[in-house]
Protein backbone atom coordinates (compact mmCIF):
# COMPACT_ATOMS: atom_id res chain seq x y z
CA UNK A 1 0.00 0.00 0.00
CA UNK A 2 0.85 3.44 -0.87
CA UNK A 3 -0.61 6.30 1.93
CA UNK A 4 -0.48 9.13 -0.14
CA UNK A 5 -3.41 10.88 2.47
CA UNK A 6 -1.22 12.48 5.42
CA UNK A 7 -3.59 15.61 4.96
CA UNK A 8 -6.49 13.22 6.53
CA UNK A 9 -3.95 11.46 9.26
CA UNK A 10 -0.65 9.99 9.71
CA UNK A 11 0.62 6.78 11.05
CA UNK A 12 2.22 7.37 14.72
CA UNK A 13 5.55 7.01 14.90
CA UNK A 14 7.21 5.04 17.47
CA UNK A 15 8.10 7.84 19.57
CA UNK A 16 4.47 8.78 20.21
CA UNK A 17 3.63 5.36 20.64
CA UNK A 18 6.08 4.28 22.95
CA UNK A 19 5.29 7.69 24.93
CA UNK A 20 1.67 6.46 25.32
CA UNK A 21 2.20 2.98 26.83
CA UNK A 22 3.88 3.49 30.15
CA UNK A 23 0.63 6.19 30.26
CA UNK A 24 -1.66 3.27 30.07
CA UNK A 25 0.32 0.54 31.89
CA UNK A 26 2.05 2.48 34.58
CA UNK A 27 1.25 6.17 35.30
CA UNK A 28 -2.76 5.69 34.84
CA UNK A 29 -3.78 6.76 37.27
CA UNK A 30 -6.71 10.75 37.50
CA UNK A 31 -4.18 13.20 36.73
CA UNK A 32 -6.71 15.43 39.77
CA UNK A 33 -6.26 12.61 41.96
CA UNK A 34 -4.55 13.94 45.55
CA UNK A 35 -1.99 10.84 46.16
CA UNK A 36 0.91 10.54 44.45
CA UNK A 37 -0.14 7.90 41.54
CA UNK A 38 -2.10 10.57 40.78
CA UNK A 39 0.04 13.14 40.72
CA UNK A 40 2.54 11.36 38.60
CA UNK A 41 -0.35 11.56 35.75
CA UNK A 42 -0.52 15.15 36.64
CA UNK A 43 3.32 15.23 36.53
CA UNK A 44 3.35 13.67 32.84
CA UNK A 45 0.22 16.04 31.33
CA UNK A 46 2.50 18.85 32.57
CA UNK A 47 5.34 18.01 30.94
CA UNK A 48 3.78 17.11 27.80
CA UNK A 49 2.48 20.59 28.26
CA UNK A 50 5.79 22.31 28.56
CA UNK A 51 7.14 20.33 25.45
CA UNK A 52 3.76 21.44 23.43
CA UNK A 53 4.55 25.11 24.37
CA UNK A 54 7.89 25.23 23.63
CA UNK A 55 7.15 24.23 19.92
CA UNK A 56 5.45 27.46 19.69
CA UNK A 57 7.60 29.62 21.87
CA UNK A 58 4.60 29.75 24.04
CA UNK A 59 4.34 29.86 27.58
CA UNK A 60 2.87 26.23 28.79
CA UNK A 61 0.11 28.59 30.53
CA UNK A 62 -1.44 29.37 27.37
CA UNK A 63 -1.53 25.81 26.39
CA UNK A 64 -5.18 23.92 26.71
CA UNK A 65 -5.68 20.00 25.78
CA UNK A 66 -8.62 19.46 23.71
CA UNK A 67 -10.15 16.51 21.87
CA UNK A 68 -8.39 18.02 18.86
CA UNK A 69 -8.49 20.40 15.74
CA UNK A 70 -12.00 20.97 15.91
CA UNK A 71 -12.86 21.37 19.52
CA UNK A 72 -9.96 24.13 19.44
CA UNK A 73 -11.74 25.94 16.62
CA UNK A 74 -14.72 26.06 17.78
CA UNK A 75 -13.35 27.48 21.39
CA UNK A 76 -11.20 29.96 19.89
CA UNK A 77 -13.63 31.08 17.93
CA UNK A 78 -16.83 31.01 20.45
CA UNK A 79 -14.50 32.75 23.02
CA UNK A 80 -13.30 35.70 20.58
CA UNK A 81 -16.34 36.53 20.02
CA UNK A 82 -18.23 36.39 22.93
CA UNK A 83 -15.45 38.81 24.36
CA UNK A 84 -16.06 40.86 21.19
CA UNK A 85 -19.50 41.03 21.67
CA UNK A 86 -19.40 42.14 25.56
CA UNK A 87 -17.24 45.40 23.88
CA UNK A 88 -19.80 45.61 21.31
CA UNK A 89 -17.68 44.24 18.82
CA UNK A 90 -19.54 41.75 16.25
CA UNK A 91 -17.95 41.83 12.91
CA UNK A 92 -15.60 39.06 12.47
CA UNK A 93 -12.99 38.22 9.61
CA UNK A 94 -12.06 35.40 7.96
CA UNK A 95 -11.55 33.65 4.28
CA UNK A 96 -13.83 31.48 2.07
CA UNK A 97 -11.69 28.41 2.36
CA UNK A 98 -11.38 27.95 6.05
CA UNK A 99 -12.24 24.46 7.38
CA UNK A 100 -15.64 23.37 8.26
CA UNK A 101 -14.82 23.43 11.90
CA UNK A 102 -14.21 27.03 11.40
CA UNK A 103 -16.75 28.23 8.91
CA UNK A 104 -19.73 26.02 10.44
CA UNK A 105 -18.84 27.70 13.61
CA UNK A 106 -19.00 31.62 12.24
CA UNK A 107 -22.13 30.49 10.44
CA UNK A 108 -23.70 29.77 13.93
CA UNK A 109 -22.15 33.20 14.73
CA UNK A 110 -23.77 34.59 11.94
CA UNK A 111 -27.07 33.14 12.85
CA UNK A 112 -27.05 35.33 16.58
CA UNK A 113 -26.02 38.70 15.14
CA UNK A 114 -22.38 38.87 14.09
CA UNK A 115 -21.51 39.82 10.85
CA UNK A 116 -19.27 37.89 9.43
CA UNK A 117 -16.68 38.91 6.18
CA UNK A 118 -15.00 35.93 4.65
CA UNK A 119 -11.96 37.23 2.08
CA UNK A 120 -11.13 35.99 -1.22
CA UNK A 121 -8.13 33.88 -1.42
CA UNK A 122 -7.56 34.22 -4.83
CA UNK A 123 -6.70 31.55 -7.28
CA UNK A 124 -3.10 30.96 -5.44
CA UNK A 125 -5.37 29.92 -2.34
CA UNK A 126 -3.19 33.23 -0.12
CA UNK A 127 -4.85 35.80 1.54
CA UNK A 128 -3.02 39.01 1.94
CA UNK A 129 -2.54 41.21 5.13
CA UNK A 130 -3.54 44.73 2.58
CA UNK A 131 -6.81 42.60 2.64
CA UNK A 132 -6.72 42.10 6.10
CA UNK A 133 -5.76 45.43 7.01
CA UNK A 134 -8.57 46.98 4.88
CA UNK A 135 -11.23 44.62 6.48
CA UNK A 136 -10.61 45.59 9.96
CA UNK A 137 -13.27 47.96 11.35
CA UNK A 138 -13.42 49.46 15.16
CA UNK A 139 -16.17 46.75 15.46
CA UNK A 140 -13.93 43.59 14.48
CA UNK A 141 -13.62 41.55 17.50
CA UNK A 142 -12.05 38.75 15.39
CA UNK A 143 -9.50 37.54 12.53
CA UNK A 144 -9.50 34.15 11.95
CA UNK A 145 -7.31 32.49 9.47
CA UNK A 146 -6.46 29.10 8.78
CA UNK A 147 -1.97 28.43 8.83
CA UNK A 148 -2.31 26.60 5.46
CA UNK A 149 -4.87 25.44 3.78
CA UNK A 150 -5.76 21.29 4.17
CA UNK A 151 -7.00 20.91 0.58
CA UNK A 152 -4.61 22.64 -1.93
CA UNK A 153 -1.80 23.35 0.54
CA UNK A 154 -0.85 26.97 0.27
CA UNK A 155 0.45 28.62 3.16
CA UNK A 156 -0.36 31.67 4.24
CA UNK A 157 1.76 34.97 5.44
CA UNK A 158 0.41 34.65 9.52
CA UNK A 159 3.72 36.79 10.56
CA UNK A 160 2.13 39.72 8.38
CA UNK A 161 -1.51 39.46 9.53
CA UNK A 162 -0.57 38.84 13.14
CA UNK A 163 1.22 42.20 12.74
CA UNK A 164 -1.93 43.83 11.06
CA UNK A 165 -4.10 42.37 14.07
CA UNK A 166 -1.54 43.66 16.82
CA UNK A 167 -1.58 46.95 15.20
CA UNK A 168 -5.34 47.58 15.27
CA UNK A 169 -5.54 45.71 18.39
CA UNK A 170 -8.05 42.62 17.43
CA UNK A 171 -7.39 39.21 18.34
CA UNK A 172 -5.93 36.52 15.60
CA UNK A 173 -6.27 33.08 15.72
CA UNK A 174 -5.03 30.54 13.22
CA UNK A 175 -6.05 27.09 12.55
CA UNK A 176 -2.67 25.51 12.42
CA UNK A 177 -4.20 22.17 11.67
CA UNK A 178 -2.05 21.06 8.66
CA UNK A 179 0.92 23.39 9.38
CA UNK A 180 1.68 22.26 13.10
CA UNK A 181 5.02 19.94 13.46
CA UNK A 182 5.57 20.55 9.41
CA UNK A 183 6.20 24.48 9.46
CA UNK A 184 7.98 26.56 11.83
CA UNK A 185 5.95 28.23 14.41
CA UNK A 186 6.16 31.38 16.79
CA UNK A 187 3.44 32.34 18.62
CA UNK A 188 5.12 35.59 19.80
CA UNK A 189 7.17 36.28 16.73
CA UNK A 190 4.07 36.06 14.26
CA UNK A 191 1.87 37.63 16.76
CA UNK A 192 -0.37 34.58 16.79
CA UNK A 193 -3.38 35.07 20.21
CA UNK A 194 -4.85 31.86 19.32
CA UNK A 195 -3.93 28.70 17.57
CA UNK A 196 -5.61 25.05 17.42
CA UNK A 197 -3.74 21.83 16.44
CA UNK A 198 -4.59 18.17 16.11
CA UNK A 199 -2.46 15.50 17.01
CA UNK A 200 -2.74 12.89 14.70
CA UNK A 201 -1.94 15.29 11.94
CA UNK A 202 2.05 15.09 12.58
CA UNK A 203 2.11 11.07 13.89
CA UNK A 204 0.73 11.49 16.96
CA UNK A 205 -2.71 9.87 18.36
CA UNK A 206 -6.39 10.73 17.10
CA UNK A 207 -8.57 12.24 19.40
CA UNK A 208 -6.68 14.98 20.99
CA UNK A 209 -5.54 18.43 20.14
CA UNK A 210 -4.35 22.09 21.37
CA UNK A 211 -6.03 25.19 21.85
CA UNK A 212 -3.34 27.64 22.49
CA UNK A 213 -4.63 31.21 23.96
CA UNK A 214 -2.38 33.95 24.84
CA UNK A 215 -2.29 34.24 28.69
CA UNK A 216 -5.20 37.08 29.67
CA UNK A 217 -7.77 35.66 26.93
CA UNK A 218 -10.94 34.85 28.54
CA UNK A 219 -12.07 31.34 27.02
CA UNK A 220 -15.67 30.54 27.20
CA UNK A 221 -16.09 26.64 28.21
CA UNK A 222 -17.59 24.30 25.83
CA UNK A 223 -17.75 21.47 28.05
CA UNK A 224 -18.58 22.42 31.86
CA UNK A 225 -17.17 20.06 34.03
CA UNK A 226 -14.34 19.41 37.08
CA UNK A 227 -11.30 22.33 37.17
CA UNK A 228 -9.16 20.05 34.57
CA UNK A 229 -7.53 22.55 31.66
CA UNK A 230 -7.49 25.32 34.71
CA UNK A 231 -11.49 25.12 34.45
CA UNK A 232 -11.54 25.78 30.85
CA UNK A 233 -12.23 22.28 29.58
CA UNK A 234 -14.14 20.34 31.59
CA UNK A 235 -13.57 16.01 31.56
CA UNK A 236 -10.69 13.87 32.93
CA UNK A 237 -7.76 14.42 31.06
CA UNK A 238 -6.35 11.90 28.27
CA UNK A 239 -2.94 11.46 29.77
CA UNK A 240 -1.79 8.95 27.45
CA UNK A 241 -3.01 10.50 24.23
CA UNK A 242 -1.69 14.07 25.03
CA UNK A 243 1.82 12.32 25.63
CA UNK A 244 2.02 10.94 22.58
CA UNK A 245 0.95 13.89 20.85
CA UNK A 246 3.71 15.92 22.95
CA UNK A 247 6.68 13.43 22.01
CA UNK A 248 5.02 13.07 18.08
CA UNK A 249 4.95 17.08 18.30
CA UNK A 250 8.72 17.54 19.64
CA UNK A 251 9.98 14.39 17.24
CA UNK A 252 8.58 16.38 14.19
CA UNK A 253 9.81 19.74 15.47
CA UNK A 254 13.15 18.18 16.22
CA UNK A 255 13.47 16.97 12.62
CA UNK A 256 11.12 19.26 10.74
CA UNK A 257 14.06 20.79 8.42
CA UNK A 258 15.57 17.23 7.84
CA UNK A 259 12.00 16.26 6.67
CA UNK A 260 10.95 19.30 5.01
CA UNK A 261 13.69 18.83 2.93
CA UNK A 262 13.11 15.33 2.09
CA UNK A 263 9.25 15.92 1.32
CA UNK A 264 9.28 18.84 -0.34
CA UNK A 265 11.31 17.30 -2.99
CA UNK A 266 9.39 14.41 -3.46
CA UNK A 267 6.39 16.90 -3.35
CA UNK A 268 7.86 18.87 -6.39
CA UNK A 269 8.82 15.35 -8.57
CA UNK A 270 5.37 14.32 -8.40
CA UNK A 271 3.71 17.74 -9.26
CA UNK A 272 6.12 18.15 -12.04
CA UNK A 273 5.32 14.22 -13.56
CA UNK A 274 1.19 14.82 -12.55
CA UNK A 275 1.80 18.45 -15.03
CA UNK A 276 2.82 16.53 -18.08
CA UNK A 277 -0.86 14.81 -18.09
CA UNK A 278 -3.04 16.84 -20.47
CA UNK A 279 -5.75 19.72 -19.16
CA UNK A 280 -4.40 19.28 -15.86
CA UNK A 281 -3.74 22.53 -13.15
CA UNK A 282 -2.12 22.60 -9.38
CA UNK A 283 -4.13 23.87 -7.41
CA UNK A 284 -2.78 26.28 -4.84
CA UNK A 285 0.38 28.31 -4.52
CA UNK A 286 3.48 26.63 -6.45
CA UNK A 287 6.29 27.79 -3.98
CA UNK A 288 4.33 28.76 -0.60
CA UNK A 289 2.34 25.60 -0.29
CA UNK A 290 3.06 22.41 2.60
CA UNK A 291 5.97 20.27 1.69
CA UNK A 292 3.80 17.70 1.29
CA UNK A 293 0.95 19.03 -0.55
CA UNK A 294 -0.02 17.79 -3.82
CA UNK A 295 -3.35 19.03 -5.33
CA UNK A 296 -4.80 18.58 -8.74
CA UNK A 297 -7.50 19.03 -11.18
CA UNK A 298 -7.77 16.79 -14.29
CA UNK A 299 -10.47 18.50 -17.29
CA UNK A 300 -13.09 15.51 -18.21
CA UNK A 301 -13.28 12.87 -15.26
CA UNK A 302 -14.74 12.92 -11.88
CA UNK A 303 -12.52 12.48 -8.83
CA UNK A 304 -14.30 9.63 -6.70
CA UNK A 305 -13.74 7.13 -9.90
CA UNK A 306 -10.28 8.25 -9.63
CA UNK A 307 -9.68 7.48 -6.34
CA UNK A 308 -11.52 4.46 -6.29
CA UNK A 309 -9.22 3.16 -9.32
CA UNK A 310 -5.95 4.69 -7.96
CA UNK A 311 -7.30 2.65 -4.43
CA UNK A 312 -7.46 -0.80 -6.79
CA UNK A 313 -3.65 0.06 -7.29
CA UNK A 314 -2.72 0.27 -3.81
CA UNK A 315 -2.37 3.87 -3.89
CA UNK A 316 -4.36 5.96 -1.04
CA UNK A 317 -5.52 9.38 -1.91
CA UNK A 318 -8.02 12.05 -1.52
CA UNK A 319 -10.53 14.51 -3.15
CA UNK A 320 -12.03 17.18 -3.59
CA UNK A 321 -15.19 15.84 -5.26
CA UNK A 322 -18.87 16.23 -4.62
CA UNK A 323 -19.18 12.63 -4.60
CA UNK A 324 -17.05 11.68 -1.98
CA UNK A 325 -18.61 14.47 0.15
CA UNK A 326 -22.27 13.41 -0.67
CA UNK A 327 -23.42 16.66 -2.02
CA UNK A 328 -24.00 17.64 -5.38
CA UNK A 329 -21.17 20.68 -5.07
CA UNK A 330 -17.77 20.05 -5.16
CA UNK A 331 -14.83 21.55 -2.19
CA UNK A 332 -15.84 24.80 -1.43
CA UNK A 333 -11.93 25.52 -1.17
CA UNK A 334 -11.80 24.82 -5.09
CA UNK A 335 -14.46 27.31 -5.78
CA UNK A 336 -12.71 29.98 -3.43
CA UNK A 337 -9.78 29.10 -5.90
CA UNK A 338 -12.12 29.99 -8.52
CA UNK A 339 -12.37 26.28 -10.40
CA UNK A 340 -15.61 26.13 -12.07
CA UNK A 341 -17.59 23.00 -10.98
CA UNK A 342 -16.74 21.30 -13.80
CA UNK A 343 -12.98 21.26 -13.24
CA UNK A 344 -12.90 20.88 -9.46
CA UNK A 345 -15.18 17.54 -9.89
CA UNK A 346 -12.07 16.22 -11.33
CA UNK A 347 -9.35 16.72 -8.22
CA UNK A 348 -7.31 14.52 -6.43
CA UNK A 349 -5.14 15.08 -3.17
CA UNK A 350 -1.73 13.27 -2.60
CA UNK A 351 -0.51 14.24 0.74
CA UNK A 352 2.79 13.12 1.89
CA UNK A 353 5.17 12.47 4.46
CA UNK A 354 8.68 11.47 5.45
CA UNK A 355 7.56 7.77 5.18
CA UNK A 356 7.08 8.15 1.29
CA UNK A 357 9.93 6.87 -0.59
CA UNK A 358 10.83 7.72 -4.14
CA UNK A 359 9.98 4.65 -6.00
CA UNK A 360 6.57 5.22 -4.35
CA UNK A 361 6.69 8.82 -5.73
CA UNK A 362 7.60 6.90 -9.61
CA UNK A 363 4.78 4.58 -8.60
CA UNK A 364 2.14 6.88 -7.91
CA UNK A 365 3.29 8.34 -11.22
CA UNK A 366 2.96 5.49 -13.23
CA UNK A 367 -0.57 4.99 -12.33
CA UNK A 368 -2.35 8.54 -12.17
CA UNK A 369 -1.52 9.27 -16.40
CA UNK A 370 -2.88 5.68 -16.35
CA UNK A 371 -6.12 6.01 -14.86
CA UNK A 372 -6.80 9.42 -15.91
CA UNK A 373 -6.53 8.55 -19.42
CA UNK A 374 -8.50 5.44 -19.01
CA UNK A 375 -11.41 7.43 -17.63
CA UNK A 376 -11.51 10.19 -20.42
CA UNK A 377 -11.30 7.39 -22.93
CA UNK A 378 -15.06 6.44 -21.22
CA UNK A 379 -15.96 9.74 -20.57
CA UNK A 380 -18.52 11.46 -23.36
CA UNK A 381 -17.62 14.80 -21.49
CA UNK A 382 -13.61 14.50 -22.60
CA UNK A 383 -14.67 13.16 -25.91
CA UNK A 384 -17.19 16.64 -26.71
CA UNK A 385 -14.35 18.41 -26.15
CA UNK A 386 -11.72 16.84 -28.40
CA UNK A 387 -14.13 16.83 -31.13
CA UNK A 388 -14.79 20.58 -29.85
CA UNK A 389 -18.53 20.48 -29.13
CA UNK A 390 -17.94 21.67 -25.83
CA UNK A 391 -15.01 23.55 -24.78
CA UNK A 392 -12.17 22.90 -22.76
CA UNK A 393 -11.69 24.80 -19.36
CA UNK A 394 -8.00 24.03 -18.56
CA UNK A 395 -4.78 24.88 -20.46
CA UNK A 396 -3.01 22.03 -22.73
CA UNK B 1 -17.19 -2.33 5.13
CA UNK B 2 -16.37 -0.82 1.98
CA UNK B 3 -18.55 2.29 0.56
CA UNK B 4 -20.12 0.13 -2.51
CA UNK B 5 -21.49 -3.48 -3.20
CA UNK B 6 -19.32 -6.20 -4.86
CA UNK B 7 -21.61 -5.81 -7.56
CA UNK B 8 -21.37 -1.98 -7.95
CA UNK B 9 -17.60 -2.67 -7.52
CA UNK B 10 -17.35 -5.41 -10.28
CA UNK B 11 -19.63 -3.03 -12.82
CA UNK B 12 -17.10 -0.21 -12.03
CA UNK B 13 -14.13 -2.07 -12.34
CA UNK B 14 -14.94 -4.56 -15.46
CA UNK B 15 -17.79 -1.98 -16.96
CA UNK B 16 -20.02 -4.12 -19.54
CA UNK B 17 -21.45 -2.46 -23.03
CA UNK B 18 -18.70 0.61 -22.88
CA UNK B 19 -17.80 2.30 -25.62
CA UNK B 20 -19.49 4.24 -28.39
CA UNK B 21 -21.68 3.50 -31.36
CA UNK B 22 -21.55 4.61 -34.94
CA UNK B 23 -24.72 5.21 -36.57
CA UNK B 24 -26.76 4.59 -32.95
CA UNK B 25 -30.86 4.31 -33.60
CA UNK B 26 -31.14 6.04 -30.73
CA UNK B 27 -28.90 8.09 -28.80
CA UNK B 28 -29.96 9.53 -24.90
CA UNK B 29 -27.90 11.66 -22.64
CA UNK B 30 -28.22 12.45 -19.55
CA UNK B 31 -27.20 14.98 -16.77
CA UNK B 32 -24.56 17.65 -16.82
CA UNK B 33 -20.98 18.60 -16.69
CA UNK B 34 -21.51 21.28 -13.73
CA UNK B 35 -23.10 18.54 -11.26
CA UNK B 36 -20.22 16.04 -11.89
CA UNK B 37 -22.26 13.41 -14.03
CA UNK B 38 -22.95 12.81 -17.81
CA UNK B 39 -24.24 9.56 -19.04
CA UNK B 40 -24.79 8.64 -22.89
CA UNK B 41 -26.17 5.79 -23.67
CA UNK B 42 -26.02 4.93 -27.44
CA UNK B 43 -28.47 2.20 -28.85
CA UNK B 44 -28.98 -0.04 -31.99
CA UNK B 45 -32.86 -1.49 -32.74
CA UNK B 46 -33.62 -4.38 -34.87
CA UNK B 47 -37.40 -5.02 -35.13
CA UNK B 48 -37.93 -2.86 -32.06
CA UNK B 49 -35.74 -4.80 -29.80
CA UNK B 50 -32.42 -3.76 -28.58
CA UNK B 51 -29.81 -5.38 -30.37
CA UNK B 52 -26.91 -3.62 -29.28
CA UNK B 53 -26.00 -1.13 -26.65
CA UNK B 54 -23.14 1.27 -25.54
CA UNK B 55 -22.48 3.77 -22.51
CA UNK B 56 -19.77 6.30 -22.22
CA UNK B 57 -19.91 7.73 -18.10
CA UNK B 58 -18.23 10.98 -16.92
CA UNK B 59 -19.28 10.15 -13.28
CA UNK B 60 -17.97 8.84 -9.85
CA UNK B 61 -17.84 5.02 -9.67
CA UNK B 62 -22.03 4.23 -8.89
CA UNK B 63 -22.56 6.21 -12.05
CA UNK B 64 -19.85 4.17 -13.93
CA UNK B 65 -21.64 0.65 -12.14
CA UNK B 66 -25.25 2.26 -12.89
CA UNK B 67 -24.51 2.61 -16.62
CA UNK B 68 -23.17 -1.07 -16.92
CA UNK B 69 -25.52 -2.61 -15.14
CA UNK B 70 -28.63 -0.62 -16.91
CA UNK B 71 -27.08 -1.44 -20.13
CA UNK B 72 -27.02 -5.66 -19.40
CA UNK B 73 -30.30 -4.88 -18.37
CA UNK B 74 -31.84 -3.72 -21.87
CA UNK B 75 -29.46 -5.44 -23.68
CA UNK B 76 -32.15 -8.21 -26.20
CA UNK B 77 -35.36 -7.12 -24.96
CA UNK B 78 -37.98 -5.16 -26.53
CA UNK B 79 -38.08 -1.34 -26.20
CA UNK B 80 -41.61 -1.67 -24.55
CA UNK B 81 -40.12 -4.02 -21.72
CA UNK B 82 -36.58 -1.39 -21.25
CA UNK B 83 -38.89 1.15 -20.84
CA UNK B 84 -40.15 -0.82 -17.78
CA UNK B 85 -36.47 -0.41 -16.44
CA UNK B 86 -36.53 1.76 -13.34
CA UNK B 87 -34.25 3.28 -11.12
CA UNK B 88 -35.22 0.86 -8.37
CA UNK B 89 -34.37 -2.25 -10.22
CA UNK B 90 -30.80 -0.67 -11.36
CA UNK B 91 -30.24 -0.49 -8.00
CA UNK B 92 -31.39 -3.57 -6.63
CA UNK B 93 -29.30 -5.38 -9.28
CA UNK B 94 -26.48 -3.71 -8.24
CA UNK B 95 -27.30 -5.12 -5.02
CA UNK B 96 -28.10 -1.52 -3.58
CA UNK B 97 -26.25 1.73 -3.80
CA UNK B 98 -25.62 4.40 -0.91
CA UNK B 99 -28.57 6.67 -0.06
CA UNK B 100 -26.62 9.71 -1.36
CA UNK B 101 -25.58 7.73 -5.00
CA UNK B 102 -29.58 7.09 -5.81
CA UNK B 103 -29.41 9.73 -7.98
CA UNK B 104 -27.00 7.75 -10.38
CA UNK B 105 -29.99 5.02 -10.84
CA UNK B 106 -32.49 7.41 -11.48
CA UNK B 107 -29.82 9.29 -14.40
CA UNK B 108 -29.52 5.78 -15.51
CA UNK B 109 -33.22 5.09 -16.29
CA UNK B 110 -33.42 8.04 -17.68
CA UNK B 111 -30.76 7.73 -20.48
CA UNK B 112 -32.78 4.70 -21.51
CA UNK B 113 -35.31 6.73 -21.74
CA UNK B 114 -34.27 9.23 -23.49
CA UNK B 115 -32.12 6.78 -25.71
CA UNK B 116 -35.73 5.24 -26.49
CA UNK B 117 -37.29 9.17 -27.19
CA UNK B 118 -34.26 9.92 -29.50
CA UNK B 119 -35.34 6.67 -31.61
CA UNK B 120 -38.73 7.30 -31.98
CA UNK B 121 -38.23 11.26 -33.07
CA UNK B 122 -35.86 10.06 -35.54
CA UNK B 123 -37.68 7.43 -37.00
CA UNK B 124 -40.85 9.30 -36.53
CA UNK B 125 -42.62 7.00 -34.01
CA UNK B 126 -45.69 8.68 -32.24
CA UNK B 127 -45.90 8.03 -28.06
CA UNK B 128 -47.12 9.64 -25.45
CA UNK B 129 -44.69 12.88 -23.97
CA UNK B 130 -46.17 12.00 -20.66
CA UNK B 131 -43.50 8.64 -20.64
CA UNK B 132 -40.58 10.79 -20.74
CA UNK B 133 -41.35 13.21 -18.16
CA UNK B 134 -37.83 13.63 -16.24
CA UNK B 135 -37.78 13.14 -12.52
CA UNK B 136 -34.52 14.30 -11.93
CA UNK B 137 -34.28 17.09 -14.29
CA UNK B 138 -34.99 19.32 -10.92
CA UNK B 139 -31.44 18.51 -9.11
CA UNK B 140 -30.12 18.56 -12.96
CA UNK B 141 -31.20 21.95 -13.71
Amino acid sequence: MIYADNAATTKMSRKAFEAMLPCMEETWGNASSLYVFGQKAKEALEVARSKVAACFGASPGGIYFTSGGSEADNQAIISAATLGAKKGKKHIISTTFEHHAVLHTLKKLENDGFEVELLDVHENGIVSPEQVAKAIRDDTALVTIMYANNEIGSVQPVAEIGAVCRERKVLFHTDAVQAAGHLPIDVQKQNIDMLSLSGHKFHGPKGVGVLYAKPGIPLVNLIEGGAQERGKRGGTENVPAIVGMAAALEEACANMEKNTAKVSKLRDKLIDGLRKIPRSILNGDEIRRLPGNVSFCFEGIEGESLLLLLDDKGICASSGSACTSGSLDPSHVLLAIGRPHEVAHGSLRLSLSEENTEAEIDEILRAVPEVVEYLRGISPLWKDKLVGKREFLLPE
Amino acid sequence: MALYSEKVMDHFRNPRNVGSMENADGVGEVGNAKCGDIMKIYLKIDDDVVSDVKFETFGCGSAIASSSMATEMIKGKSLDEILTVTNKAVTEALDGLPAHKLHCSVLAEEAIRAAVKDYYDKHGIAYDAAQFSTPCAACHA
